[in-house]
């Protein structure tokens, strides 16, 4: 393309516009409509959570995960990453001995995992981790 | 029903009352995510599994709501409290409206 | 500090893997393998004598990250066993013209155990050297009047996978003299033959750069002691000669095809190179 002073001109605009835009506030990610969806938009505190993942994933089809929040009445898995962000929610009957769950997970590529934790007094505590996915190379 | 959907549960024969027992379970389902293509570039639909109950004598244990990012072969380990002699008994639902049922009765000894 | 978590504690993580997972260190790691807290797997010892470009021996395990071996160190975890316990009823299930499973002749399926060590075996009466699967299909065909299985087709590799299971643990022993010698030698040029427009063979891989990074991934020595395996990628049981198709096909070559005389004399030689090894499948490898 022979750029002139017109088209400069344009693209300039162009591209000031898309900085303007993307100042924009408040355009929530699909994760954080997904978070507020399970928390009813109450605020999500730190700590009382703990998820264990492996830092770098050798096969993003299956990625192991643990979810754990002593005294929590359900724990939401989400993947800010993938197409869809919901994982899995675990909801904890009178019987579970423990808050915990461990279990396999897809992960599309390099990414947060955050597990959000419902406790018993209606608060919200979360934890995440970030897992690095690996495109193989042979596999052997 | 999806086809060659064959759940497996590992839990242990006995325990002592009140006492935290592990639970695994295994379900062979391919958990299709409706992300993917074919070889004509057609959206494959979702198919998943997308509910696990395990209950102990009528008693909740764990409710987990399972979407299209949970892996292939759907994988869950958590602990249990046996109160008394009973069964587990471990409910899959499918998004096809099948139901997967399995139980495992523990001895309190 | 490591966010490791092995479940259940079965892996021994000895000291120095953390340091050489520090220095970026695609090579081998010194984890051990205990598969149900008491199959005792050898996955790493001296080379066979008759292997020159190699001193020690390593299991593909021993390449992957803790999170894949603890897949396999316990059969509840491990995937390939849903297929491994379908294979067990096919075991007891009688089919064909002659109304025999294989039940009917080799009992209970313990009974195969050190089977899978020494296979590709030389058949005297067939006059040539067999694999596992052709062994299965040659007991279809001819004791239970049944149509044999497609070489490495779903029902082969189920078989194939029990088999393996009731001889974890023992070692890999094939034999490469006497009348199988001619077969390991086609074998062992195929395995020195570079194919495909990358030319590459598959020493050029598996004994020139294991231990190094392929892309993102650690090489490994292309041991085959854990076949059929579960690999995460694809979330199912693989036969070994789809394997030997799919490295021949990356270096975008013509493959053999699956139970083709030249895949059977490449699985010997492989076979003979893990000689020593613990036969490990259904293994689980990413």
């Amino acid at each position: 393309m022979e750029l002139n002073r017109r088209k400069m001109l344009v693209l300039g605009t162009a591209g000031a516009a898309v900085t303007a835009f993307g100042a924009l506030p408040a355009f929530a990610s699909a994760t954080e409509d997904a978070i507020a969806k399970f928390t009813g938009g109450a605020d999500v505190g730190e700590g009382g959570v703990e998820l264990t993942a492996p830092e770098i994933a050798e096969n993003g089809n299956t990625v192991p995960i643990e979810v754990s929040a002593p005294g929590a009445v359900a724990i939401s898995v989400f993947a800010d990453g993938n197409p869809t962000p919901a994982v899995a929610t675990f909801k904890f009957g009178p019987l579970a001995a423990s808050q915990f769950a461990a279990t396999r997970i897809r992960l599309a590529g390099t990414q947060d995992v955050i597990a959000v934790a419902e406790m018993q007094d209606g608060s919200f505590k979360k934890a995440s981790a970030n897992i690095k996915v690996t495109i193989g190379g042979c596999g052997g | 029903m999806a086809e060659g959907v064959k759940p497996r549960v590992k839990v242990p024969k006995t325990a002592s009352a009140g006492e935290t027992i592990t639970i695994k379970t295994l379900i062979s389902h391919q958990m299709e995510s409706g992300q993917r293509k074919d070889d004509d570039g057609n959206t494959i639909p979702r198919s998943i599994i997308n509910r696990f109950v395990v209950d102990f004598n009528g008693e909740n244990v764990i409710d987990v709501k399972m979407e299209p990012a949970i892996s292939t072969n759907p994988f869950f380990e958590f602990e249990a409290t046996v109160p008394e002699t009973g069964d587990f008994k471990f409910t899959w639902y499918d998004d096809d409206g099948s139901v997967y049922e399995e139980t495992q009765t523990v001895t309190v000894g | 500090m490591t966010r490791t978590t092995v479940t259940g504690g079965r892996l021994i993580m000895a000291a120095a893997a953390s340091v050489f997972a520090l220095a970026a260190y695609a090579g081998p790691d010194e984890d051990e393998l205990v598969v149900n807290d008491e199959i005792e797997m050898v996955t790493k010892t001296d080379a066979p004598a008759h292997l020159d470009g190699l001193d020690t021996i390593y299991s593909g395990w021993r390449f992957r990250s803790d999170e894949t071996q603890a897949v396999q160190t316990d059969d509840f975890d491990n995937p390939a066993m849903l297929w491994v316990e379908q294979a067990g009823e096919v075991w007891k299930t009688a089919e064909g013209s002659e109304g025999k499973s294989c039940a009917s002749c080799h009992n209970d399926v313990d009974s195969m155990a050190g089977v899978r060590a020494v296979y590709p075996k030389w058949n005297e009466a067939a006059g040539e050297v067999r694999t596992i699967e052709m062994q299965i299909n040659d007991c279809r065909e001819n004791r239970m009047g049944a149509e044999p299985w497609k070489y490495a087709g779903g029902d082969m590799t189920n078989m194939s996978a029990l088999l393996a299971s009731v001889s974890r643990g023992m070692p890999v022993n094939v034999a490469i003299d006497g009348p199988a010698q001619s077969t390991w030698e086609k074998g062992k040029e195929i395995y020195y033959t570079r194919y495909g427009q990358l030319e590459l063979s598959c020493a050029n891989c598996h004994e020139d750069n294991w231990g190094n990074m392929i892309r993102a991934d650690h090489l490994s020595q292309g041991q085959i002691n854990g076949f059929p395996t579960y690999r995460l990628k694809n979330t199912k049981l693989n036969a070994v000669h789809s394997r030997f198709k799919g490295c021949i096909r990356d270096t975008r070559a013509h493959t053999f095809s699956p139970g083709s005389p030249e895949f059977v004399a490449l699985e010997l030689y492989v076979a003979s190179r893990g000689n020593g090894l613990s036969v490990e499948g259904p293994s689980v490898r990413n």
